[in-house]
């Protein structure tokens, strides 16, 4: 492992396997009455967030903890950033306060990478602008193998804003590493002109792809793209790329319907359809403090593991 | 005063006399004389192993001064301009107040005249505050001396303003517009070009289409006008086409390309260096190799630094909220000489000649670019074409965020003279 945790392009098959195991251990925290492990007592974890993020930042908040590290959650309303600190300013007092790890979240793509200049410890990357978001594929990927038990061979689409969605890059970068089958469907404005060379299949009908699907990955539709003129209307965007319940008759038995939160019903998934069994929004948020753990303890070298380096 | 002085033994390079030979050149009371005239006690200067070419001449360099002295001054970037070999700079108009006025002209020519490191050959806005719909007292600047008119940063956004400049200003004779091709509708918002490594660096790109539309749309009112177009630093191999078919057919065309966009592409932005945050972006391999031909074969005329200082706070930040731009006048010769002369892309005659000779004709300055011939004013630069240096701070220019820093180039400047005054000897400035 790397000491940082930037771009799902770090890791290796091998390191995503060895990060979902370890995910797996952890998970059996989650289901204790005291859901506490001392892996990282005394180390010190700063959730840095530019953009408000409720269920990444409780997620990584609640991973740390259960590890027995100590948190600080940084944000940016009504803090140094306010009165306009720069990021680089920022770093280096968190640098200088001892911070093992810090968690960022931010609205400009590579920040992540610009922060590791400044300081020593690891940098994990919850959402950069419009670049990764790293954990969230890793417990996307954590939910597909455990549900399905392999991600080898699987066939996922992701519909919808494949331009502007980090969710979107991290998790067909992981998904191609793996060796899963990738379809991006949406409307040619939202799909990257260069997406078929990270080895993923493009289509712009929906209905001709789902008979074909282990997983039907729906990503978030901002309104905002259609003031760009990316889509004509939000209703002909719900009509040609929406999971209806009669599209969902069109996904083979036994398929997961997924979605990274936080959802638009009646718009990218009917109402219905986000409360069938096969939809595991809950399972994902729950992997995803499993997810954390792991990498919090692997980045910074938890019990018997060595240095952060290491 | 200037000295009299004998540069013994260089490698003579002197494209405008079509001269490439070791010789003695002398230099007296500012001028070019017989090395068998110089008078007796002349401070002989050993140039064994040296280049000696005319004064390097950026057509395209921002000195900031007025109204951006955080970044640079007219002082600064002359003597950033002198140690990088250039005898001659030519500002452009996007200071503040904006370079629209003859007024203004005045302040930084006084500027460049108090600094006495290079001539300064400023860029005059074609509209009043780059505003693009009213056209500047274009007259009146070129009577203050002005031969380029830009409102570089952007593009004249009206095809009929730009028709009215091109056409008003053929009553001044070998005057031109220089545009900055950018459709800021396809390009609003961009990051960087628009391809593989956008899509996956999650950067908002900016396609060539932005620039090509633009390059076709002005030579088209080239062609209508008859009026004399130059276009500033070309990145796409559409564009260098679009040139090439354009001088065929006769059109008053110059072209021009940037050191950074004959080293770098979109690739080398992995990294989310601001320093390579520039525009028109970097592009691909394909575009650089098409640019890198266009230079070799004439097609495009001049290589200008683009020279963008920032202030260190602007560019140490997130990279969508740096500004564009990198410094180039301390490595703009030593960039084209390691990436494009020693690997034979262009010969040595040709890069002296796209970095002095043609920018000089396009600035109109006489009095540079060469030839080396008696009586000629002594703007010269004596280089060593194998010294290999790491770029790194300190710079002469007042800031630093220069796309080659921590590169190893080959080709260090020893001595600039500047109208016979060796402004830069040993490597050091003078003053």
């Amino acid at each position: 492992m790397n000491k940082h945790l930037l771009s799902i392009n770090d890791l290796t098959a091998e390191d995503i396997v060895r990060i979902l195991d370890v995910a797996e251990s952890f998970r059996e925290v989650g289901t204790r009455v005291i859901k506490k492990v001392p892996a990282l007592r005394g180390r010190t974890v700063v959730n840095l967030f530019y953009e408000n993020s409720t269920r990444t930042r409780i997620s990584f908040e609640l991973a740390a903890k259960r590890l027995s590290a100590d948190v600080i959650n940084f944000t940016t309303s009504g803090t140094s950033v306010a009165k306009g600190e720069s990021l680089k300013d920022t770093a280096l007092t968190l640098q200088a306060m001892g911070a093992d790890a810090i968690v960022i979240r931010h609205a400009s793509s590579g920040a992540p990478l610009t922060l590791t200049r400044w300081v020593r410890g690891s940098v994990l990357n919850a959402g950069d602008g419009t670049h990764e978001h790293p954990t969230q594929a890793l417990l996307d990927l954590y939910t597909m193998r455990d549900r399905l038990g392999r991600i080898e061979g699987l066939r996922v689409a992701i519909v919808g804003d494949v331009l502007h969605s980090r969710v979107a890059r991290s998790l067909s970068f992981g998904l191609v590493k793996m060796g899963a089958e990738v379809t991006l469907v949406g409307p040619p404005t939202l799909i990257p002109p260069e997406a078929p060379a990270w080895g993923v299949a493009v289509s712009a009908d929906l209905d001709a792809v789902l008979p074909k699907l282990d997983v039907c990955y729906l990503l978030r539709i901002q309104r905002e793209r259609q003031r760009q003129q990316l889509f004509p209307s939000l209703r002909e965007y719900a009509r040609l790329f929406g999971l209806t319940r009669e599209r969902v008759g069109m996904l083979p038995e036994g398929s997961l319907i997924m979605h990274p939160g936080p959802m638009n019903r009646g718009v990218e998934i009917d109402s219905d359809v986000a409360d069938l069994p096969q939809a595991v929004m809950e399972e994902q948020v729950t992997n995803g403090i499993a997810i954390r753990m792991a990498l919090l303890y692997l980045l910074l070298g938890g019990a018997g593991e060595g240095g952060a380096d290491a | 005063m200037p000295e009299a002085i004998r540069l013994r033994g260089a490698r003579i390079v002197d494209p405008a006399a079509g001269r490439d030979e070791v010789g003695d050149v002398g230099v007296a009371e500012g001028r070019i004389v017989p090395p068998d005239q110089l008078p007796a006690g002349a401070l002989e200067l050993d140039c064994d192993g040296l280049v000696l070419a005319p004064g390097l001449v950026d057509p395209h360099t921002h000195l900031r001064q007025p109204g951006g002295e955080d970044a640079e001054t007219v002082e600064t970037g002359c003597r950033a301009a002198a140690l990088g070999g250039y005898t001659a700079v030519a500002p452009m108009a996007n200071t503040d107040p904006v370079a629209d006025n003859a007024a203004v002209i005045h302040e930084v020519l006084d500027l460049g005249a108090a600094a006495g490191l290079c001539d300064v050959f400023p860029v005059g806005a074609v509209t009043r505050g780059l505003g693009g719909e009213q056209l500047a007292e274009l007259g009146e600047m070129v009577e203050a001396g002005v031969r380029v008119f830009s409102d570089d940063g952007r593009a004249v956004p009206s095809p009929q303003v730009l028709r009215n400049a091109l056409t008003y200003l053929l009553a001044f004779g070998e005057v031109v517009v220089a545009e900055h091709c950018e459709d800021p509708s396809l390009s609003e918002g961009g990051q960087m070009h628009e391809g593989l490594h956008s899509g996956i660096l999650g950067l908002a790109g900016k396609p060539r289409e932005s620039e090509e539309i633009v390059v076709a749309r002005d030579l088209a009112l080239a062609r209508l006008t008859g009026g004399r177009l130059h276009l500033l630093h070309l990145s796409s191999a559409g564009s260098v086409e679009l040139v090439r078919r354009a001088k065929a057919e006769g059109l008053r065309v110059t072209a021009e390309v940037t050191p950074h966009h004959l080293v770098f592409t979109d690739a080398d932005l992995v990294t989310y260096d601001t320093n390579l945050k520039v525009n028109p972006p970097l592009r691909t391999a394909e575009d650089r190799e098409a640019l890198r031909r266009g230079l070799a074969d004439g097609t495009i005329d001049v290589i200008g630094t683009d020279h963008a200082p920032h202030p260190v706070e602007r560019k140490e930040v997130e990279f969508d909220q740096a500004p564009p731009g990198t410094i180039g006048l301390e490595t703009a010769l030593a960039a084209v000489l390691t990436y494009l002369v020693e690997p034979g892309v262009i010969t040595l005659s040709r890069a002296i000649e796209a970095l002095s000779t043609a920018p000089a004709r396009l600035l109109g300055a006489a009095d540079h670019g060469g030839p080396i011939e008696p009586g000629r004013p002594a703007n010269l630069v004596a280089f060593d074409p194998q010294a290999s240096w790491v770029v790194e701070p300190p710079f002469a220019s007042r800031s630093r965020n220069c796309a080659f820093l921590g590169r190893t180039l080959r080709g260090r400047v020893v001595h600039t003279l500047y109208r016979g005054e060796l402004v830069v000897t040993d490597g050091k400035a003078q003053r």
